[in-house]
C-alpha cells in the first residue's frame, strides 16, 4: 500500500511508515540535510531539512516542519521550494558557517564535503557575521583518524554512530551552547573497531582519514575502482582510490545485502600493504644455494621456468584462500586437478567442507550481513566475531534492536525516530547468547554467556538440539549449568520468528559446526526455519572450498613421498598454515619451488623462483564470501603500474609448460568463461557480472570523476605530450575521466556522484530508497541456496569434555582484529594497533606461576618455546588459556593445543 | 480573599512540620483522595477545576494526567516528576512554596502520583536552592515517618517513594523532556515530541511532569472541589496565582492573588508603585522569556489567555520591570547573554543564533552598532521562532527581543547614532 503525497504541486507515491525526508531522497528530490543518516534515522537537530507543510489545499500559508521528523501520510501537501523554507535553509547554513573555518583549500574533506554541497545547494554565500569565530583544541585520536574540531557543525552524527550505532564508549559530546565539543575525554586512540566510518559519517572535515593524509590527494583526482575487501571472509564492498601509482584510501561501497553504508577499520585502513616496502616487487631466481638473482634478464627467467615446468616434471600447485577464484582455477588447470592443493591445512579444509556441506544439504539458510541484522534471536557458538568478522558484530548489534523497535512501532513511534525509539527501548534487546571460552566485546549485548572449552561449547549445542527434537542425538553427560543454559536458549530460539546461529571455523572444532547444524535441523523438524552463518578465515575460503582440491597436509605427504619436482605456491604463506619443522623439509625436497605472491614472507623468501603478482588493487577477480556470495573486484592500478595478475602469470607459465588450454586466454573474461564452464558450482557467475565488453551507450564506465585534474601535467616530467590513457581489456571500466555519464550497474560503481552531491551522501541517490538496495539490485550472486528438502542427518556428539591438566594449559586461539590477518598487519596504521603476543589467563592460574599482568611467560608447545606477555582475564576457565593468534613475530601454532608452562 | 497556597507560610519562620501541617488540616486531602476517590475520579476533578499548569505554559493539568495510558497493556511503571528547577530569571515563587510549606507540595505529589498510579516520584530541584534542599529532605523524611510515603500508605495498599534530585544547574533542565534526560543521567537536551512524556517519559515509561505551584494546589482542590477553585479567580481560568514583582519598585515581592488580577493593581497596590524618580517603561510579565508589556497594557488582566491576547505570555507570573533609568538595550543584552549561555547546543538556530544576537546587542550597547544590525536582530526574532527550533528555548529568548525592538526602537537607534550608550556617561 502506497500513500499519495503532493510535493510542490506534483503527485508522488510514498511508502507509509517512512519519513518525508527519506521519501524525498528516494524520489530523487534534493532536500538538504545534515543530522539525518539513513542507517541511524532522524533526530531533528540540524533543522536543515525544513520544508513547508500545508493543512489542506486551501492552506496558503503552511508551516515549516522538519521533513526528517515528519511521517508521510496519505494526501499530505508539502513544498520544498517554498520561498520561506528556501530562506530558512540558507539561514541554517549561515548559522553553521559562523564558526566554520574558511580552510577548504587546505581541508582534506574539500571537494567531497557535504557541508560544501549543502552551502551551495541552499544558496548561502555572503557573510554577515563580523565577530570572531570560536576555536577548539584538536585531539590525537590514534593512527586512523585525524581530528579538526574547529570545522565541526555539531550535527551529532559522530557520537550517534560511534556510541549508539557501533557501541563505542570513548567518544562523547562535551560542553554546551556554541561550545559543544566532540572528542575523547582525553587525547588517545579511538578504541572502537568501526571508528573509520566517522570519516564518512562526518559531513565535513572534523574526522578525516589519517592514512590518506599521509599521502594526500584531492578526492576528485583519485582514480577509483569498485572492489571487495580481502581482510576477512565477509566480503564487504569497498572503493579503492589511486593516484600516482599508489592506493590512497579505501571507502565503503554500499551494498544493501552486505555491508550497507559501513566497513570496519581493518577493511578501511589495512590497504596500505599494497604500497608497502614489504611488497614482492622483483623476480627472484635462486641460481645456487646462496645466490639470488634479482630481476634477471627474461631469457634467464624463461629458461629457469622452462626447466621447472617441462613436460617430464611432476608438478603440484598449492592454491590460496586469499587468491581469487580465477587465480586458483588457472593454477589447477596448469597442474591438473589431481595435483591441485588448497593450501589450507587438512583440519581447516575439513571444517570448510563441513560448513559447505551443511549449507548445501541442510535446511539452514546462509544469511547475508543485512539478514543477520534482521534476526530476532542470535546464538553465537565458539566465535569472537568482533575479531574474526568485525562487520558481523556490527550487524548483531543492530539485530539486538529488533525486539525494541517492534515494540516501539507498536507504541506509535516510527522506527526512524531514533531518540524516541532508544528511549522507549532502554535496556530491552533481542536476545543474544554467546558461548565462548572467555569474554568477548559483544558480551555486553548478551542476554547470557556460556564460558567453557570449545568441546563443551559444542556439547551445549548438541544439548540444545536434542531438546528440540528427540531424534537429535543426546549427550551422554551434561552439567546442570549446561542443561539450564540449553533450556534457556531453546526457549528463546523456539519463540523467535527469525532465529540465527553464528559459528565458524576459528575454533578449529568440527563438533561446534556439527552442533550448530544439529540445532538448525532440529529447529527445522519443529517447523522453524533458521539462519546459520559460518565465519571462515579468508576472503575466498568459501570459493576455494567449492573447488576440487586436496589439503596442504596431503601436499606435504606427497612431497615427502618423493617424486615431486616442482611446487607452485599461489599467494600463500604456508608458514602460517603449518609448522616450520614440517615445511622446511618439503621445500628442501622439491627441486624447484615457484612462488607467486605480492608479499615478502617466509614462503616467498624460500622460493627458488619468486614471481611478483598483483594485489587486489592490481587485478580483477572473483571472491566468494562466507555467505556464498560471489563478488568481483576490479583493478584500480593500471597494468603499467601493477605487478601482473596471478592468472596472467600462470597463463604465461602454461605457455612455457606447453599447456594448450591457455591458448585462448587473452583477457580476464576468457578465464572466467573457462572456469564457469568447467566448474558447475560457479556457472551462475558468468551471466551475473558484466563482461569486459559491456558498454553504456557505447562507452566504458569511467574510473575518474569529471573533475579529475592533471592528466596532461602529471607526466610532464617525462614527456609533455599527453599519454594515451592506460587500457583495461579486462573490465568494462576505463582509466579515464571520459566515459558514460549514466549510472553504472550496481556492481560497477567506482565512486558516488550526483549533481549537487559531491560527498558520499550522494550514495543515497544510487539506492531505491535510503538504506535500501542499490538500483538494479545489490551486487553479488549467491552460489549456495538452501536445499528444498534437507538431506542432512544429525551429527553425533563428540566424546570429549574439558579436563584440566597439571602444569599445562589448554591453549585456545585469541584472534585480534588488528594483527591476526597478515595482509593488513603490514599496513603502517594497523601496525600501530597490533598488540605484542600475549596469553590470556585467569588470575588464579597466573598466580600459580607467580606471574602478573604484563609479565613475560614462557610456554612450551610441542618443543616450540614461546615467550609471551601475560594478560589477566577473569573469564577464562581455569586450566585453559588464550594465545594471541597469528600476530607478527609469532610462529605457527596449531591451536587449540596443550602448552606446558615453563 | 482566600490565599490557600500561602496561608500557612510565615516569613522568617520555620515551615510547618508534618505534625503541624496535619494540625492545620493538611494531609486530610490525602485521606480523602486515597480512601474515597479512584484515580479516575481525581483526574475528572482536576479536569473540572481547569487548573492550568503554573510552570509557564498553562497546559491543563487534568488533561496532562489523562494522557497517561491506562488499561491492561499500559506499562505498569509510571513516574511523577515535580519540576522544581526554577531558573527563569526573576522567578522565585516555587522556592517560596517549597521553603514555606514543603508538606503542601508533598501532599500534592502523593495525590498526583496516585491519580496516575505512579509508585515513584522525583523532585527535580534547582541546584542553587540549597535551603530548599535541606527543608525538603527533612520534610520527606517526616512524611515517611508519618506513613504518608512508603509502602501501604494510610493502609490503602498504595505505595509511593519520593526522591529528591538536585539539578546540574542548567536552565534547560526546566524544559520537561530535558529534565527527564538529565534525571536519567543524560545530557540535558530536549526530546522531540511526540512521543510525549505521558507515553514515553522517564526511562521510557509514562511520566507526568508538574510544576511546584501546580502540585501545591492539588490538595486544596481535592478538599474544596472544582467549583471552589474556579470561584477564586477574577477571570474564568480558576484559582489564585503567585505574582511577583522585581525591578525598581518600592516594594518588590511575591503575593498570592486571584488569577487575572490586573497589572496596575499588582504594581501600584502591592509593589507600591515605582521608586521615586523612576518611571515605568515596560515589564516582562512572566519571567525573562516573555514579551514586554508597556504602559498601554497596564490594565491588562494577568491570566494566561488575556496576556496571550496582548502578544505576550503570563509565564511564571513573576514580572520584571524596566524603568527609565535602566538602558533597555543593556537590559535585553543581559537577558540574551543568559539565553545564549543556557542554549543546550542541540539545534542549529538556537546554538548559533543566540550568541550572534548576544554579540550584536553587546556591540550596540557599547556604541559599535550599525543600523543594519537591527535587521539581523529582527531576522533572528523570526528565524528562532516556534517550530523552527527544536524546543521553546530560543523562541522564548526572542520574546523580550522582538517586543523590545518594537517598543524601544528609538533607544536602539540612539545607541547606534550617538555611538555610545545614552545611559552611561
Amino acid at each position: 500500500m502506497m500513500v499519495k503525497i503532493q510535493i510542490d504541486g506534483k503527485y508522488y507515491d510514498g511508502k507509509p511508515g517512512k519519513n518525508l525526508l527519506e521519501t524525498c531522497l528516494a524520489l530523487g528530490i534534493n532536500v538538504p540535510h545534515f543530522c539525518y543518516h539513513a542507517a541511524m534515522g532522524s533526530v531533528g537537530a540540524c533543522r536543515l531539512c525544513a520544508v513547508k507543510k500545508y493543512k489542506d489545499a486551501n492552506d496558503r500559508k503552511g508551516r515549516i516542519i522538519m521533513s526528517c521528523m515528519e511521517p508521510v501520510t496519505d494526501g499530505m501537501i508539502v513544498s520544498v521550494e517554498d520561498p520561506d523554507t528556501v530562506a530558512f535553509r540558507a539561514a541554517i547554513l549561515e548559522s553553521l558557517m559562523i564558526n566554520h573555518p574558511h580552510d577548504c583549500p587546505v581541508c582534506d574533506e574539500g571537494g567531497e564535503c557535504h557541508l560544501q554541497d549543502m552551502t551551495v545547494m541552499t544558496g548561502h554565500n555572503y557573510r554577515r557575521f563580523d565577530f570572531r569565530k570560536r576555536t577548539h583544541n584538536n585531539q590525537y585520536l590514534g593512527p586512523f583518524i585525524n581530528h579538526e574540531m574547529n570545522r565541526c557543525i555539531q550535527c551529532y552524527r559522530c557520537v550517534r554512530f560511534y556510541n549508539d550505532y557501533a557501541g563505542g564508549k570513548d567518544l562523547a559530546v562535551f560542553g554546551s551552547h556554541d561550545h559543544v565539543y566532540f572528542g575523547r575525554h582525553e587525547p588517545g586512540v579511538l578504541e572502537n573497531e568501526f571508528s573509520g566510518n566517522l570519516v564518512e559519517v562526518c559531513p565535513t572535515g572534523v574526522f578525516t582519514d589519517k592514512t590518506l593524509k599521509g599521502h594526500y590527494t584531492r578526492k576528485w583526482d583519485l582514480t577509483n575502482a569498485p572492489s571487495v575487501c580481502v581482510h576477512c571472509s565477509l566480503g564487504c564492498n569497498i572503493i579503492a582510490g589511486e593516484r600516482y601509482g599508489s592506493v590512497r584510501r579505501i571507502m565503503s561501497r554500499y551494498n544493501g545485502s552486505v555491508n550497507g553504508y559501513f566497513i570496519c577499520d581493518r577493511g578501511r585502513f589495512g590497504y596500505e600493504f599494497v604500497n608497502d616496502g614489504n611488497r614482492a616487487r622483483k623476480t627472484l631466481i635462486r641460481s645456487t644455494k646462496d645466490k639470488i638473482l634479482e630481476d634477471p634478464p627474461p631469457d634467464v627467467i624463461d629458461s629457469a621456468l622452462s626447466a621447472a615446468l617441462s613436460g617430464s616434471k611432476k608438478i603440484i600447485g598449492i592454491g590460496s584462500p586469499r587468491a581469487s577464484l580465477e587465480a586458483n582455477f588457472t593454477l589447477s588447470v596448469l597442474v591438473g586437478k589431481e595435483n591441485f592443493y588448497h593450501g589450507v591445512s587438512g583440519k581447516e579444509q575439513k571444517l570448510i567442507n563441513t560448513a559447505l556441506q551443511i549449507l548445501q544439504k541442510g535446511s539452514a539458510y546462509s544469511p547475508s550481513l543485512k539478514e543477520i541484522e534482521k534476526a530476532d534471536a542470535v546464538l553465537i557458538l565458539g566465535e569472537d566475531i568482533t575479531n574474526t568478522a568485525p562487520m558481523a558484530a556490527l550487524a548483531v548489534r543492530q539485530a539486538t534492536r529488533n525486539k525494541p523497535l517492534e515494540l516501539g512501532v507498536k507504541a506509535g513511534i516510527p522506527s526512524w525516530n531514533d531518540t524516541a525509539q532508544r528511549e522507549l527501548a532502554q535496556d530491552l534487546k533481542s536476545p543474544v547468547f554467546i558461548a565462548f571460552p572467555f569474554q568477548t566485546q559483544l558480551d555486553e549485548l548478551a542476554e547470557d554467556t556460556f564460558r567453557a572449552s570449545f568441546e563443551d561449547i559444542a556439547n551445549l549445542g548438541f544439548a540444545i538440539a536434542s531438546a528440540f527434537h528427540e531424534s537429535a542425538p543426546p549427550l551422554k553427560f551434561m552439567s546442570d549449568e549446561m542443561l539450564k543454559m540449553a533450556q534457556k536458549i531453546y526457549n528463546i530460539l523456539i519463540e523467535a520468528k527469525n532465529p540465527l546461529i553464528i559459528t565458524g571455523i576459528h575454533s578449529g572444532s568440527a563438533d561446534i559446526l556439527h552442533a550448530a547444524s544439529n540445532i538448525a535441523e532440529a529447529l527445522n523438524l519443529s517447523g522453524k526455519k533458521v539462519s546459520l552463518s559460518f565465519l571462515l578465515t579468508d576472503c575466498n575460503s568459501m570459493g576455494l572450498g567449492m573447488m576440487e582440491g586436496k589439503s596442504l597436509d596431503d601436499a606435504v605427504d606427497i612431497v615427502n613421498g618423493g617424486g615431486v619436482d616442482t611446487m607452485i605456491i599461489l599467494e600463500n604463506d604456508l608458514y602460517r598454515k603449518a609448522d616450520k619443522e614440517v615445511l622446511d623439509p618439503v621445500f628442501a625436497k622439491c627441486n624447484t619451488v615457484i612462488v607467486l605472491d605480492h608479499m615478502m614472507n617466509e614462503t616467498s623468501s624460500k622460493a627458488d623462483i619468486l614471481l611478483p603478482v598483483g594485489t587486489f588493487a592490481e587485478a580483477e577477480g572473483t571472491l566468494v564470501n562466507n555467505e556464498g556470495r560471489a563478488q568481483r573486484y576490479y583493478r584500480v592500478l593500471p597494468l603499467e603500474k601493477s605487478e601482473p595478475e596471478s592468472w596472467r602469470r600462470i597463463r604465461d607459465l602454461m605457455k612455457i609448460a606447453g599447456k594448450t588450454e591457455a591458448a585462448s586466454w587473452t583477457e580476464f573474461d576468457d578465464v572466467v568463461s573457462s572456469m564457469t564452464d568447467t566448474i558447475p558450482a560457479f556457472s551462475k557467475i558468468k551471466g551475473h557480472m558484466p563482461d569486459a565488453d559491456f558498454r553504456m551507450l557505447n562507452q566504458k564506465i569511467k574510473r575518474q570523476t569529471i573533475r579529475f585534474s592533471g592528466r596532461t601535467a602529471m607526466n610532464a616530467n617525462i614527456a609533455v605530450s599527453e599519454p594515451k590513457p592506460p587500457q583495461d581489456p579486462d573490465s568494462p571500466l576505463t582509466f579515464s575521466m571520459e566515459g558514460s555519464d549514466e549510472s553504472p550497474p550496481s556492481s560497477l560503481v567506482p565512486y558516488y556522484w550526483t549533481p549537487g552531491w559531491n560527498s558520499v551522501q550522494s550514495m543515497n541517490f544510487y539506492l531505491d530508497e535510503p538504506n535500501g538496495s542499490l538500483k538494479g539490485g545489490d551486487p553479488g550472486i549467491r552460489l549456495i541456496e538452501t536445499a528444498e528438502n534437507s538431506s542432512l542427518s544429525f551429527f553425533v556428539p563428540g566424546e570429549l569434555s574439558f579436563t584440566p591438566k597439571k602444569d599445562e594449559w589448554l591453549l585456545v586461539p585469541v584472534y585480534q582484529i588488528f594483527g591476526s590477518e597478515p595482509l593488513s598487519a603490514s599496513a603502517p596504521a594497523i601496525k600501530e594497533r597490533i598488540p605484542s603476543p600475549f596469553i590470556l589467563v585467569n588470575k588464579q592460574d597466573a598466580e600459580k606461576t607467580g606471574k602478573n599482568e604484563g609479565d613475560e611467560i614462557t610456554i612450551e608447545i610441542s618443543q616450540k618455546i614461546l615467550k609471551v606477555k601475560v594478560k589477566i582475564d577473569e573469564t577464562i576457565p581455569s586450566g585453559s588459556a588464550g594465545l594471541s593468534f597469528g600476530l607478527p613475530g609469532m610462529p605457527f601454532v596449531n591451536l587449540p593445543c596443550w602448552g606446558k608452562i615453563k | 480573599m482566600e490565599i490557600p497556597l500561602t496561608k500557612h507560610i510565615k516569613q522568617g519562620a520555620f515551615p510547618l512540620t508534618a505534625r503541624e501541617y496535619e494540625k492545620t488540616g493538611g494531609y486530610k486531602a490525602i485521606q480523602k483522595a486515597l480512601k474515597e476517590m479512584s484515580p479516575a475520579d481525581l483526574i475528572t476533578l482536576v479536569k473540572a477545576s481547569n487548573l492550568l499548569g503554573r510552570g509557564g505554559a498553562g497546559f491543563p493539568t487534568g488533561v496532562k494526567w489523562s494522557l497517561v495510558p491506562t488499561g491492561k497493556d499500559a506499562p505498569k511503571q509510571r513516574y511523577l516528576i515535580c519540576n522544581a528547577d526554577e531558573m527563569e530569571p526573576g522567578t522565585f515563587k516555587d522556592k517560596y512554596l517549597i521553603e514555606g510549606n514543603p508538606h503542601q507540595l508533598i501532599a500534592g505529589m502523593i495525590i498526583a502520583a496516585y491519580a496516575i498510579q505512579a509508585d515513584k516520584a522525583y523532585i527535580f530541584l534547582r541546584w542553587a536552592y540549597k535551603k530548599s534542599e535541606v527543608i525538603l529532605r527533612k520534610a520527606i523524611a517526616e512524611a515517611y515517618e508519618a506513613g504518608y510515603l512508603g509502602k501501604n500508605i494510610l493502609g490503602t495498599g498504595y505505595e509511593l517513594d519520593i526522591y529528591l534530585h538536585t539539578s546540574a544547574g542548567r536552565y534547560m533542565c526546566g524544559e520537561e523532556t530535558a529534565l527527564i534526560n538529565s534525571l536519567e543521567g543524560k545530557r540535558a537536551i530536549p526530546r522531540n515530541k511526540p512521543p510525549y512524556p505521558a507515553t514515553s517519559g522517564l526511562f521510557g515509561k509514562p511520566t507526568v511532569v508538574n510544576n511546584v505551584e501546580t502540585l501545591c494546589y492539588i490538595p486544596h482542590i481535592v478538599e474544596n472541589g472544582a467549583a471552589w477553585f474556579k470561584s477564586l479567580s477574577v477571570t474564568g481560568e480558576g484559582g489564585t496565582k503567585l505574582y511577583g514583582v522585581s525591578g525598581k519598585v518600592k516594594n518588590p515581592g511575591l503575593w498570592e492573588l486571584p488569577l487575572g488580577t490586573n497589572m496596575r493593581e499588582i504594581i501600584e497596590q502591592y509593589a507600591g508603585g515605582m521608586m521615586d524618580g523612576h518611571k515605568f517603561r515596560g515589564a516582562l510579565p512572566g519571567g525573562a522569556s516573555t514579551d514586554f508589556l508597556v504602559e498601554e497594557h497596564m490594565d491588562a488582566k494577568l491570566d494566561f489567555s488575556s496576556v496571550a491576547a496582548l502578544g505576550s505570555r503570563l509565564g511564571t507570573g513573576t514580572m520584571i520591570i524596566l524603568d527609565d533609568k535602566t538602558c533597555p538595550v543593556a537590559f535585553i543584552h543581559n537577558l540574551e547573554r543568559f539565553f545564549a549561555l543556557e542554549s543546550c547546543g542541540w539545534c542549529t538556530p538556537c546554538r548559533e543564533g543566540l550568541p550572534w544576537v548576544e554579540k550584536l546587542l553587546q556591540s550596540i550597547e557599547e556604541g559599535r552598532g550599525k543600523p543594519e544590525n537591527l535587521n539581523i536582530l529582527k531576522f533572528h526574532t523570526s528565524y528562532l521562532g516556534p517550530g523552527n527550533t527544536f524546543c521553546a528555548h530560543a523562541p522564548g529568548a526572542m520574546e523580550p527581543l522582538q517586543s523590545g525592538l518594537k517598543y524601544f526602537h528609538d533607544d536602539f537607534m540612539r545607541h547606534i547614532n550617538e555611538k555610545h550608550c545614552p545611559w552611561r556617561s
